[in-house]
């Protein structure tokens, strides 16, 4: 029984910063129907932002301050130098976007690869390697910490996007681009804005996991992969599907490594990609409506 | 029985019921029109009849034969070729190619599919244009071609949807004549139509649909006459 | 039959070329590059002319790897029948491929290809028994001259782009540009679009698996990590396609030159040159550069991969008019 509370608790705490890592996406997904297939690589450079940061003595939650920013940044400058040129490009195939993406993920891992060299870096903090202990569940430090920050994030963004006139123009952008763009909202600006955002949330994620994780250049292409499992599963431009989708990714995998052994864990997160497109095609979203 | 009737129609999306309980005969041979203002469940009737979607009750029978639920390309394989209220052109495509991809559905061979697809273009008045890229035509000429490639399956009963729409008088002079020489032909037709003038002209009965539900049918002079089609369409223009 | 004139002398030029040639390394280069034409050319039929854009290609390469090795190494059945049921087998994983990803449309369709391909790489990898799992297959190659392999991929790769000639202008063909240009419309011409893309695939699937046989064959080595790999093969694939002209009969052969001509320079620093010119001139600065341009190739890659797409995202081919106005500054008149 303990072993299975403890893998429940694993499970919940990765799903956490799971979510966070799908919100980012869900959002662009959401809004501007655009595949990012570079989101983990912008989760890779601000967990290297946060190493750069580490060896001259900052903490990595402080990191969050200095990552998040520049992620925006980079995110907004993507989507509109190399993004929303696209929308306009005639092509036979209107997959080009992804594909861009592709080769961005590409060169943002060369990038990294070429500053930093291939090798596993990793961040020392005092307390953030520590567990703690409920009962006889062991708590570790840094996904707990990361687990209630990212649902912090969470509920900001819920609230943002609900009550604030640029969270509105982005779910106005999101529904009916066309319709938005008639009732006055800069679609283009919102795009812009709206990459920025999931690039900064997405690193926020990064700095989260910097803590218990190694860094390397190539470690980009699973975690998108993760990304896309969440945000298929949660339905696309759902925060709260986010959520939803994080936990079940994060206990599915905590699960598999368990019950079946490591190397299934990515198989898992694959089979049920597969299951959501074929039998919930809507994701969480379409089940509850939010 | 009937060449074709629609009986019971019923399509819900969710809690949206946008057909409700539709029943019309169509005799060979005929024009038949149907006639509601926007959002009736016109293009959602043609939508079931031809295969979209299926009904969530009622039947579609054609010849003596039930084809509600049936796919498209098997419901067109049996006779029934339709057009597109938002026109649909195979854009990277010729014009001729648009209509020999749909003579294929009738021959096997790429001769036997181009001299089909030139006699249809010749049939339409497409001819000039044949080699033009479909998505290069203006709004008529797309119209048109809408037309010739639903002809070139042959069809037996053919469902137009809005094929007037967005045409200047002079087009619309030549879209009826051709309307007129596809039922000489021998099609028997089904016609959407929003512009009154047309639909009033050609038809030979219409059925009037609000909300989903039927509001009248008879001849173009009953159907005109008639007090609920009138307060349905209380506002609108007849061209 | 002028159009066939430039195909034709270059059929020519790659028949004759390994009796003028003597260069074990040149012929290599060829090889791949002919691996390429049929790999990119197949992909071309499923994506470049049904629409279906597959980012898990690499499947249907590594399926025909394995089929063509295990063939050998557990039952001993010459690498000659494995061509041809490597093929056959990646054809057969087609349909449940095709039976998962075809309900879906777009980018969708595109992310669960991806999905496959990568999910098929990671059983390969945990089916110890049976594959050899991370330790891959080797085989003893039947030829030791290169020469034998070269005319097979010419040959391969003159079916394969035949075959799709052969396609282009006949029902299945119109069928399939159809589908792509819009799968309602085609339905309602009576177009079986799940029967035709199911075809398309089966077809694609069947030479890009006999192209991972031939491989096989060829290396005598693979393992789940290569042969299934997302970059090497699944991207690769699309970006051969797309540099040389997607939905065009000959854009991937260009496309298989322009990327095997890539990958080769920037894995050779411009083929010794810079090193050449280091030692030549005694300073470290051209080593030091030849080295940087070797890891940065695939650097190169993706920067060519945004440029393709922002600048020339019809391909060589597709934009041919477009590049002879800009870089050769010819004008059509008038």
């Amino acid at each position: 029984m303990d072993v299975f509370l403890q893998t429940l608790v694993a499970g919940i705490l990765k799903g956490g910063l799971y979510a966070l890592i799908g919100i980012g996406m869900t959002l662009i997904m959401g809004v501007m129907g655009i595949i990012n297939l570079a989101h983990g690589q912008l989760m890779m450079l601000a967990m290297y932002v946060t190493f750069v940061l580490n060896t001259m003595g900052v903490d990595p939650y402080i990191s969050l301050f200095v990552a998040m920013p520049l992620l925006f940044l980079l995110g907004m400058a993507i989507q509109k130098f190399l993004l929303n040129p696209l929308i306009k490009v005639e092509t036979i195939l209107p997959e080009n976007q992804v594909l861009m993406t592709v080769g961005i993920g590409m060169v943002l891992t060369e990038i990294a690869r070429f500053a930093f060299s291939s090798d596993y870096k990793y961040i020392t903090t005092g307390y953030a390697n520590q567990t703690f202990y409920l009962g006889n569940i062991s708590f570790s430090m840094a996904l707990t910490i990361a687990f209630v920050i990212a649902l912090a994030f969470t509920a900001v963004m819920f609230w943002f996007l609900l009550k604030t006139d640029l969270g509105r123009s982005i779910r106005a952008t999101a529904q009916d681009k066309d319709a938005a763009t008639l009732m006055g909202v800069n679609t283009g600006r919102i795009t812009v804005v709206t990459f920025g955002l999931g690039s900064a949330l997405v690193a926020a994620a990064g700095c989260l996991l910097a803590p218990v994780y190694y860094i390397f250049p190539d470690l980009g292409g699973p975690f998108t992969a993760k990304a896309f499992i969440i945000t298929i599963l949660g339905g696309l431009g759902s925060t709260v599907g986010a959520i939803f989708g994080g936990v079940t990714l994060g206990l599915a995998e905590s699960m598999g490594a368990t019950y079946f052994g490591m190397e299934y864990e990515d198989i898992v997160g694959l089979t049920i990609f597969i299951l959501v497109l074929l039998f919930l095609p809507g994701g969480f979203k379409r089940l509850t409506k939010v | 029985m009937a060449h074709f009737r629609v009986e019971k129609l019923v399509k819900k999306f969710g809690g949206l019921t946008a057909v409700n309980d539709v029943t019309f005969d169509v005799e060979k041979g005929e024009i038949f029109g149907l006639i509601g203002p926007n959002g009736s469940g016109k293009t959602t009737t043609f939508n079931m009849i031809s295969g979209v979607y299926p009904p969530t009750s009622g039947k579609v029978i054609y010849r003596d034969r039930e084809i509600q639920g049936m796919k498209s390309h098997r419901i067109c394989h049996l006779g029934v070729g339709r057009t597109f209220q938002v026109v649909k052109p195979l854009g990277r495509m010729t014009v001729l190619d648009n209509v020999i991809a749909a003579a294929f559905s009738r021959v096997n061979t790429m001769t036997e599919a181009r001299g089909a697809a030139l006699r249809t273009l010749e049939f339409c008045g497409l001819s000039p244009v044949r080699e033009v890229l479909a998505k290069s035509l203006p709004i008529a000429g797309r119209k048109r071609l809408e037309i010739a490639r639903a002809m070139a399956t042959r069809p037996e009963l053919l469902l137009l949807d809005e094929t007037a729409a967005g045409l200047n008088p002079t087009e619309l002079v030549e879209a009826i004549e051709l309307i007129r020489k596809i039922r000489e032909n021998g099609t028997t037709i089904i016609i959407i139509e929003h512009i009154m003038h047309v639909i009033m002209t050609i038809s030979d009965r219409i059925h009037a649909i609000n909300f989903g539900q039927t509001i009248a049918e008879g001849t173009p002079m009953e159907v005109a006459a008639n007090q609920a089609v009138i307060e349905a369409y209380l506002g609108t223009d007849y061209a | 039959m002028k159009k066939y004139l430039y195909p034709l002398i270059l059929l020519a030029f790659l028949a004759l070329l390994p009796l003028v040639v003597e260069s074990n390394y040149f012929l290599h280069l060829m090889i791949l590059f002919l691996l390429w034409v049929v790999i990119g050319s197949s992909w071309n039929i499923l994506a470049g002319y049904t629409g279906q854009v597959s980012f898990g290609h690499a499947a249907f390469f590594g399926v025909g790897a394995y089929t063509a090795g295990l063939l050998f190494q557990h039952l001993q059945i010459s690498p000659w029948w494995g061509m041809a049921l490597g093929g056959v087998v990646a054809f057969l994983i087609g349909l449940p491929f095709g039976a998962i990803c075809f309900p879906l449309r777009g980018a969708y369709f595109a992310l669960a290809s991806l999905a496959l391909g990568e999910g098929i790489r990671h059983i390969t990898t945990i089916a110890e028994g049976f594959t050899g799992g991370m330790m891959g297959i080797m085989i003893m190659p039947t030829f030791t001259s290169k020469v034998p392999y070269y005319y097979i991929a010419l040959g391969l790769a003159i079916f394969s782009v035949a075959s799709i000639q052969a396609i282009i202008n006949s029902k299945p063909g119109y069928y399939f540009v159809s589908i792509r240009e819009d799968q309602d419309a085609a339905a309602s011409l009576g177009i079986n679009t799940t029967l035709y893309k199911n075809v398309s695939l089966a077809i694609s699937a069947f030479w890009t698996g006999m192209a991972g046989a031939l491989y096989m064959n060829y290396m005598g080595f693979i393992d789940p990590h290569v042969v299934f790999s997302l970059h090497d093969y699944s991207v690769m694939a699309i970006l051969v396609a797309i540099v040389g002209g997607v939905g065009t009969i000959y854009g991937p052969t260009v496309g298989a030159f322009i990327m095997v001509a890539f990958q080769e320079i920037f894995r050779t620093g411009f083929f010794g040159l810079f090193e050449y010119l280091g030692k030549a001139t005694g300073s470290s600065i051209f080593t030091t550069l030849s080295g940087a341009i070797h890891q940065a190739h695939v650097l190169g890659f993706g920067i060519l991969v945004i440029v393709v797409i922002l600048y020339l995202p019809n391909g060589v081919v597709g934009d041919w008019e477009k590049i002879k106005r800009n870089v050769f500054r010819i004008n059509p008149a008038g």
